[in-house]
């Protein structure tokens, strides 16, 4: 397995935490702590593997894990570091299946850094590729629960050595609201671990290429601000995206809705967009957007909002009046537009029962 | 009552006298190697100007880079020790980790984590480990170390921790100087624990540079009290800011714009300060400046403080023109100080965007006779490069289309002979070579608190008063007279992906200093 993939260097730590910010669609939390751990394990002389799926036979066994809870927590109460793979661990004890690599529930945001934090710690190699393609709020949002993935055995582990065990779980939906439930008491934030996955699972049923994906963004960015070219392009050509619209953000609303961060984002064009009003409609992350009333984009399909000028993704808890954006758009993975993806991550499952994705798809 | 604001810059150091609502005098000198006696000359000057006796001067305000200068320039730093409360959590990451190293090494930097802490609700993460912190208490004691900061997990919802650590770390060594994160800034550990490493690493310099202030303020005859404006444009008293010199971080921008405020009696304004070396552009909000709302470093660390967003640019009255392939470029390298000695308008051989303004006839200083000759392609061509770096800086800090009025001030605002500026209208105040100073002058007292409520366990009106009442009390502490303290920003953010109503309440109060 060793000829496979490659090896996550410091210097690819900066790129892949940007690329996983913009690809957080303004949620899944800042990666900026989780870099700086994996840097240190790193500098311990710790080596993370990202490997394609074809490195791995259909025998071998995945599993996903990241961080629950809320973003605002976790950059204070910093982790400890081994949350997830105590997750992990009563995992493999609850079902006496090794793991022979990892793989991140989300590639958005902080949880695309996690499993390479975590695999440093395991010495095992992490799966180019996640079950979201972007971010998403809630635990059964992945394409793994989406096409079949066990909602249980399940496992959430805190700061302290605490580890709460799943099973079983009836529906993806209630380990959802348990392990919420449970995160709560936690503190707030905790690592959680799912059900193991067999690697003929992992490629029928997880978006190949993510890590990679993540980044090649990062490192586009970095390498256009360092040689001062045009960021926007730049991030528009390798990310294979469209600009969608730009200007300047001229309202931000926020309202609590069942523990989530609701609201609004107005911007008012610029440029090729003067005269024109944009909304975005944000729930923790990007959901819907609308160019003067007209849906132009919704979810699945991924809304980044990134600053104009440097290419610094903005998360929804950053977005501020006054802020001068550009808005792109990127076509979520032909696994997250089937109809039973988007029972679970379509304009419908988040409130939108007007918007028919079909006719908006980017 | 009379008031004399000084700023002391890298470059210059700026003073002017104020009542009420008039400028009585104002003097641009050069900073002094030392400081203090560049002080002492500003302040005898600035009485002299106004023929006032030096006990009629109630109130001297401050404005200085010193402490700023010396995290940048890693110099006079104190061996420091931080010592985090949160272990089990946290654990992988110990403070200064994302410190640059020779910063580390500059303040010999020992990081600990031990025991203690809090949830976002309040409850203990961990007891707090007394017995650990009394043995690094005698490690240090025998090392040396007299400054530590302490930082411990949800300080700004329970500080109790904080304060233990302190009366422990008081007893075990005494004289220690303890830098508690509660008091220095928000929710975000690494960024606060970091702020309060730099607070911590400057306090023994802090003691000596509030001493000389003192000293220059004495040698001047002025008894007055002595104050320090801080980043969000308000003061601190002489005895605080000697216990948090971290909070002058960046007071300069602000100072500048909320003097520009004050001198053309505009509160919604952007403002240009154009210096010798950069302009730097903000927005003006209610007369005071919109705040930054990411990470700010400082000396190449992460940390949270309240600053000025301000949007600055390569370009002052002493930035170098050159003609090159492409056209002509500005800056952002800059004669500085020596524009005296190398503007061409005053004999040298320095290109100099001053020297552009004179032969275009937008100035008149030194002597145009030796820019005469200048060819009016370069002229122009040079003139338009500075306009457009202008009218950038106006474009960054605009953030509606609203049409505001753009106020220029500074040493180098003789650059814009402008009416408008990316159809904005142009406005220069009286006394606007010294706005910084008049900022310094009239700032005022302010108070803020940032923590998280569980509105399941509080009424969100409890919380809101518990939050007022927090604000109103560091304001207090901070010199500002208890009446009259007034709310200026309440913020309410809901925390994502958690139920139970947990609520992030930041609210800022700002009053007049008690004299």
């Amino acid at each position: 397995m060793s000829e496979w993939g490659y090896v996550i260097g410091e210097e690819d730590l900066l790129p892949l935490s940007l690329g996983c910010a913009v690809l957080g669609t303004g949620g899944g939390g800042n990666p900026y702590l989780g870099m700086l751990r994996t840097r240190e394990l790193i500098r311990a002389g710790a080596q993370v593997r990202i490997i394609p799926f074809d490195a791995l036979d259909d025998t071998a066994t995945v599993y996903a894990l990241g961080s629950i809870g809320a973003p605002v927590v976790g950059v204070e109460k910093i982790k400890r570091g081994d949350e997830c793979l105590h997750a992990l661990r009563a995992l493999e004890r609850t079902t006496g299946r090794r793991a022979d690599a990892l793989i991140s529930e989300e590639i958005g945001g902080s949880n695309g850094i996690e499993p390479i934090a975590i695999a440093a710690q395991a010495g095992l190699p992490v799966l180019d590729g996640d079950g979201m393609g972007r971010a998403f709020p809630e635990v059964q949002m992945t394409t793994f629960f989406i096409y079949g993935q066990a909602c249980s055995p399940a496992a959430v582990a805190d700061d302290k050595g605490n580890v709460v065990t799943f099973d079983p779980v009836d529906t993806m939906y209630r380990l959802e609201a348990l392990a919420r439930a449970v995160t709560v008491q936690m503190g707030g934030s905790a690592g959680m671990c799912t059900a193991p996955m067999g690697m003929a699972f992992i490629r029928r049923a997880a978006l190949p290429g993510t890590v990679t994906q993540a980044l090649r963004i990062g490192r586009a960015i970095v390498d256009a601000r360092a040689t001062r070219a045009d960021v926007l392009e730049r991030l528009l050509v390798v990310a294979d995206a469209t600009l969608l619209f730009t200007g300047r953000v001229t309202a931000v609303v926020r309202e609590m809705k069942g523990g989530f961060s609701v609201g609004m984002v107005m911007i008012a064009g610029n440029g090729a967009y003067a005269g024109c009003t944009a909304r975005i409609a944000i729930q923790n992350e990007n959901l819907v957007l609308w160019v003067d009333d007209a849906v132009m984009a919704c979810v699945p399909d991924l809304i980044m909002m990134v600053e104009h000028e440097t290419g610094e993704p903005i998360t929804t808890e950053l977005v501020k009046y006054g802020l001068p954006v550009a808005v792109i758009g990127l076509p979520a993975h032909d696994l997250l537009r089937t109809a039973q993806a988007l029972d679970v991550v379509g304009p419908q499952a988040f409130g939108y029962a007007g918007i028919d994705y079909d006719t908006h798809r980017l | 009552m009379i008031r004399i604001g000084i700023d002391v810059g890298g470059t210059n150091t700026d003073a002017a006298m104020i009542t009420q609502d008039v400028v009585l005098a104002s003097c641009k000198i050069y900073t002094t190697g030392d400081i203090m006696s560049g002080v002492r000359t500003a302040l005898s000057r600035l009485l002299e100007i106004s023929g006032q006796p030096a006990s009629a001067v109630s109130a001297v305000m401050i404005g200085t880079t010193h402490f700023t200068n010396a995290v940048v320039q890693r110099r006079d730093l104190a061996p420091t020790a931080a010592i985090r409360l949160g272990l089990p959590a946290s654990a992988c990451l110990p403070p200064m980790t994302d410190w640059p190293t020779d910063l580390r090494d500059a303040i010999a930097g020992r990081g600990y984590m031990i025991a203690g802490g809090n949830e976002f609700d309040g409850r203990e993460i961990a007891p707090l480990d007394e017995t650990a912190l009394r043995g690094i208490a005698a490690q240090l004691r025998a090392q040396g170390v007299g400054s530590v900061a302490v930082s411990s997990i949800f300080s700004p919802v329970n500080a109790e921790m904080e304060h233990r650590a302190e009366a422990i770390l008081n007893a075990e060594m005494p004289g220690v100087h303890v830098t508690k994160s509660h008091e220095i800034g928000r929710i975000g550990l690494l960024e606060r624990e970091n702020a309060s490493i730099l607070n911590a690493c400057l306090r023994d310099l802090s003691r000596t540079v509030i001493t000389a202030f003192r000293d220059a303020l004495a040698q001047s005859g002025i008894q007055g009290a002595m104050y320090l404006t801080q980043n969000d444009g308000t003061l601190m008293d002489a005895g605080f800011a000697e216990r948090f010199p971290v909070m002058t971080f960046a007071s300069g921008p602000t100072n500048s714009m909320r003097g520009a405020a004050f001198l053309s009696g505009v509160a919604d304004a952007i403002v240009v300060d154009v210096g010798g070396t950069t302009s730097d552009a903000g927005l003006l909000r209610g007369g005071l400046p919109r705040q930054a709302g990411i990470a700010v470093e400082v000396g190449g660390v992460r940390t949270n403080f309240r600053m000025p967003d301000v949007f600055s640019v390569g370009l002052g009255g002493g930035s170098i023109i050159r003609q090159a392939e492409g056209g002509i470029t500005v800056g952002p390298d800059s004669v500085g100080y020596r524009l005296a000695d190398e503007g061409m308008v005053f004999g040298g051989a320095t290109l100099t965007t001053t020297d552009i303004m004179v032969a275009a006839g937008g100035a008149s200083l030194g002597d145009r006779s030796r820019v005469a000759d200048l060819p009016p392609a370069l002229v122009r061509d040079a003139r338009r490069a500075i306009t457009a770096l202008l009218e950038q800086c106006v474009e960054r800090a605009r953030i509606s289309a609203d049409m505001l009025p753009v106020l220029v001030v500074g040493g180098g605002s003789i650059l814009v002979d402008h009416e408008t500026l990316a159809g904005l209208p142009v406005m220069k105040p009286a006394h606007f070579a010294v706005a910084n100073a008049v900022g310094a002058a009239i700032a005022q007292v302010s108070g803020e608190t940032d923590r998280v409520y569980s509105l399941a366990t509080v009424s969100r009106d409890a919380a809101m008063a518990d939050a007022r009442k927090g604000a109103m009390d560091m304001a207090i502490a901070a010199g500002a007279a208890p009446d009259g303290l007034e709310v200026i920003d309440i913020e309410e953010i809901p925390l994502a992906y958690l139920p139970g109503n947990a609520t992030r309440i930041r609210i800022k109060v700002i009053g007049d200093l008690h004299v």
